[in-house]
């Protein structure tokens, strides 16, 4: 039953055993051409272009939000118009959502470890995968060009009659979206085919890792909502183009409409952004601290709850819109709702920790900031649940503090760290763990000197996506944007510590962590085929079977002793 | 911008130096660490609600951090001792941790929903004053239709806003009320409120609007039943009161002709008013020059597109039904003093 590249328990491997470096890496398998890697059809070498071309969008979109601080740090003009401003923060909020946060972590670290999760070779479709990546590209395109031409300024959300009236470049933006959206229902359709057809012998579903769980709810969710924002997209095309009354009502349209179609999709969305997150935190959470993960089931099971109960809370944006109280009332109901799922994943990441042996390692630190801010965004969400105090919170910088709570100090957070978790294994590099633990400490304090203020400032009334503001918000501005800039210089250390890696870093072994899942178990980096013969799961926390092998430097897991481990989960 | 530096230092210093108060030093007086004064009959209702969950939070967020921490401590690595381990699930315990939160959500959507009944059950008998919003202005419009850019409110007395807006979607907050509402376009929205406090308050637009939306402020003034009678007395006649030429420059800055139009001869988004009046210029599509007089003030004003000055963008919006014949005649004689 033994692995391919498993060697037999006892026998530290030879140094040029395939457990250490394989002869025929992805990374320079079939060849090293441009053209390789262009028309490629290997999940892992798409899963890296996708990496990199995201993590430039987290770039652009971290420079135009350092922009906006920037212009914040002081009241009155400091470095742009208030025109200006306007374009910067939408391109800062629809750069982050649409090209950065929204594929992040599926399209990336998702790509390259589900199908290696899964003993599998590639996905499903891996031609529709590279087609997926393409689309990405014509879609930032759009947005590159509606950046030159135009530029935008409805922010990101659209709001009719705003955007049918303004004459920024809202159509091809708009397309952006509607191209992107293919993408991001590419990459769900393609997982939930994969995970339903090709899990190897021995993964029955609750033996998956709890990442493909969360990979699988999000697939639902992009493939269910997303072609709402499309077409949502292209009748306002069709109302600015044709000049049909949909949206505006000076052509007898209806405004607030495009925000329930709106947010019926934007809302599932927030789940597309953070189940993933969650995905990687428990894989995180249970390998560094070496101990199996705490309510397997209920993990696995609240990621499916979360999915399907986004669908129904769409209604908690719009509280002050004008909509009937009869229908805030019940939203406000469903919106509790979604809030417990959210509360089972972060007690049973605790239990985890609980008698573990808890590794200080990077990804660690970064899962335990993930722990600390996650936790924060969710508890503030309860105020804006809550009708009461939402009518005074809504559109103020509380808000706006809540979701970078959760989508930046969440999703973000929890990204990088699956970074540094996966890195070894996609580069065949170890990084520095002083720069990255350092990294991870300076993100933590610059993120929480950010947006604890703007909590602050919304109490007090400071509404969002102004240009200036009242000289009683300039100190906690301040605060704001020095914080911001200590954040910028954390993510920078912890790029620095990656990419050094890739110059300098000692060779990672095939499984540095410990950990029992299958994509640990080949090669680091893979070889192009991931494994020769199908390997056979078993339950991916069960670290009874992990042993150190000192000459290697690497994990070994051991091969599953028979009737062993198959104990209910 | 050093200047500006060292001051911003100089308070974040002296802040950092346990002098939380120099923090909010610059707040409006009343306010507290986390709200500004609560001037509105349900203000102090919402701010319970808000504390009941802020403490709710706070046990939550000790909890989990605190046991946090001391998992990190307790149970971290030491070299070759594996994990002591503990069962992989409690069946029990998960559905305790699952369903006890569940009890206390459902009270906070209680006490939230009683709350936002109160915001939102407009009351039969309140005083009634239309509220118009456009970019980037507000006007307040009284009974024997007097309109303002401030809005005064007696106090103790129920009010209630029918509110509605020209262009785009914009959003009527007074943080010291603790209530908003959206204003949108082709309906009318209404809120209504209950000013306790007498003083001045600041009015937000929360609707994102465009270039000017964090400009798009007003005053809220709440006053003695006659104070408030006597102000609106005066508003509604700005003519007999202040003259034509005064009551013209009001006039400019109220309905908002100051966002679009200087007097200093600057550029902005429509021609400068400075030295306009009986000087030539071009029409879009028409090859004579058009000289200003009162008659296309005026034209200009209720139908706006009729002639376009040529050069500038056809974007203001027509001012028909929101400016009385006298109005127009004071801006007339106003825009005459502008030499
Ligand atoms: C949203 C911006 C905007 C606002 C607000 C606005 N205007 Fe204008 N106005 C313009 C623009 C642009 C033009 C030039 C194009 C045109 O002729 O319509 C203009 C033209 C004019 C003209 C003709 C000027 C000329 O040189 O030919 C007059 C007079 C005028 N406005 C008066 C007013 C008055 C009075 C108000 C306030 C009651 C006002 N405007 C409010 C944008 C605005
Ligand atoms: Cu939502
Ligand atoms: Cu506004």
């Amino acid at each position: 039953m033994a692995v391919e590249v498993q060697p037999t328990p006892g026998a530290s491997p030879a140094p040029d055993s395939p457990l250490f470096q394989s002869p025929e890496n992805y990374l320079t398998h079939p060849s090293t051409s441009i053209g390789s890697w262009l028309f490629t059809l290997d999940h892992k070498r798409i899963g890296i272009m996708y990496l990199v071309s995201i993590l430039l969008s987290f770039l652009i979109g971290g420079l135009l939000a350092l922009a906006v601080r920037l212009e914040l740090m002081w009241p009155g003009q400091t470095i742009m118009s208030a025109e200006t401003y306007n374009h910067v923060f939408t391109l800062h909020g629809a750069i982050m959502t649409f090209l950065f946060i929204i594929p992040s972590v599926p399209a990336s670290i998702g790509n390259f470890v589900l199908p290696i999760m899964l003993g599998a070779k590639d996905l499903a479709f891996p031609r529709m995968n590279l087609g997926s990546y393409y689309l990405w590209v014509l879609g930032a395109v759009f947005f590159v060009g509606s950046m030159l031409m135009n530029g935008l300024d409805t922010g990101w959300t659209f709001y009719t009659p705003y955007s049918t009236t303004t004459s920024s470049s809202v159509i091809s933006a708009l397309l952006g979206v509607f191209v992107l959206g293919f993408s991001s229902i590419f990459t769900g359709l393609n997982f939930i085919v994969t995970i339903h057809t090709m899990r190897p012998a021995g993964m029955t579903w609750f033996r998956m890792p709890l990442l493909l769980w969360a990979l699988y709810a999000t697939a639902i969710i992009q493939i269910l909502a997303t072609p709402v924002i499309g077409i949502t997209g292209l009748l306002l095309i069709a109302e600015r183009l044709l000049q049909i009354g949909i949206f505006d009502p000076a052509l007898g349209g209806d405004p607030v409409m495009f925000q329930h179609f709106f947010w019926f999709y934007s809302h599932p969305a927030v789940y597309i952004m953070i189940l993933p997150a969650m995905g990687i935190i428990s894989e995180l959470v249970s390998i560094h601290s070496h101990k199996p993960i705490f309510g397997y089931r209920f993990i696995a099971f609240s990621s499916v709850a979360l999915a399907l109960l986004g669908f129904l809370v769409w209604g908690h944006h719009m509280f002050t819109s004008g909509q009937s109280p009869v229908s805030a009332i019940v939203f406000s109901a469903l919106t509790f709702s979604v809030s417990i799922p959210s509360a089972i994943k972060v007690f049973n990441w605790l239990a985890t920790l609980w008698r573990g042996s808890i590794s200080f390692t990077t990804p660690m630190c970064y899962a335990l900031s993930f722990i600390f801010l996650f936790t924060v965004g969710g508890l503030t969400g309860l105020f804006l649940g809550t009708l009461a105090t939402d009518v005074h919170l809504h559109d103020t910088y509380f808000v706006v503090a809540h979701f970078h709570y959760v989508m930046m100090g969440g999703t973000a957070v929890a990204f990088v760290g699956g970074i540094f978790h996966w890195w070894p294994k996609m580069t065949g590099r170890m990084y520095n763990e002083w720069l990255g633990r350092l990294s991870a400490l300076i993100v933590l304090i610059g993120f929480n000197l950010t947006f604890f203020p703007q909590f602050l400032l919304g109490t007090h009334g400071m509404p969002r996506r102004y240009f200036d503001y009242e000289p009683e918000y300039a100190f906690l501005h301040f605060l704001s944007s020095v914080g911001a800039f200590t954040l910028g210089f954390g993510l920078l250390l912890a790029a620095i510590a990656l990419i050094l890696s890739l110059f300098n870093g000692k060779r990672a072994p095939a499984n540095p962590w410990g950990a029992v899942s299958l994509e640990w178990q080949c090669a680091s980096p893979p070889p192009y085929y991931n494994f020769k013969r199908a390997p056979v799961a078993s339950f991916p926390y069960d670290f009874t079977r992990v042993e150190y092998d000192p000459p290697s430097q690497s994990y070994i897991v051991r091969a599953e002793e028979k009737g062993a481990a198959t104990a209910d989960h | 911008m050093l200047e500006m530096l060292t001051t911003s230092l100089f308070s974040f210093l002296s802040t950092i130096l346990g002098t939380l108060p120099a923090l909010f030093g610059q707040l409006p007086p009343g306010s507290s660490f986390w709200f500004p004064p609560a001037a509105s009959n349900v203000a102090e209702g919402i701010d319970w609600v808000f504390y009941f969950i802020l403490y709710l939070c706070l046990f939550f967020f000790v909890l989990i951090t605190g046991l946090m921490l001391a998992f990190m401590w307790l149970y971290r690595r030491r070299e070759g001792v594996p994990a002591l381990g503990g069962p992989s699930h409690n069946n029990a315990l998960e559905i305790a941790w699952s369903v006890i939160p569940s009890f206390l959500l459902v009270y906070l959507f209680y006490v939230g929903f009683v709350g936002y009944l109160d915001l939102r059950t407009v009351p039969e008998e309140a005083y009634e004053i239309q509220v118009n919003a456009k970019k980037w202005a507000w006007a307040f419009t009284y009974p024997g239709d007097i309109s303002t850019n401030e809005l005064h409110l007696p106090v103790n007395q129920d009010v209630r806003l029918v509110m509605n807006s020209t262009d785009v979607i914009h959003s009527l907050y007074v943080p010291a009320f603790r209530t908003k509402m959206d204003v949108v376009p082709g309906r009318y929205t209404k809120m209504w409120m209950n000013a306790t406090k007498k003083g001045e308050y600041k009015l937000f637009c929360t609707e994102y609007c465009g270039e000017k939306h964090s400009a798009m402020l007003a005053k809220v003034v709440v006053e003695d039943w006659g104070e408030f009678e006597k102000w609106l007395a005066k508003e509604g006649d700005l003519v007999g009161n202040y003259g034509y030429e005064k009551a013209g420059e009001m006039l400019y800055q109220r309905k908002g002709c100051n966002q679009c139009h200087s007097i200093d001869g600057s550029a902005m988004k429509g021609p400068t008013f400075k030295g306009a009046f009986g000087k030539e210029r071009e029409i879009e599509g028409q090859s004579e020059k058009v000289v200003m007089d009162e008659n296309y003030i005026r034209e200009s004003i209720l139908n706006p597109q009729a002639k376009i000055h040529k050069g500038y963008p056809a974007v203001m919006p027509t001012f028909q039904g929101q400016i009385k014949d006298e109005e127009i005649n004071a801006i007339i004689a106003y825009l005459k003093t502008l030499k």
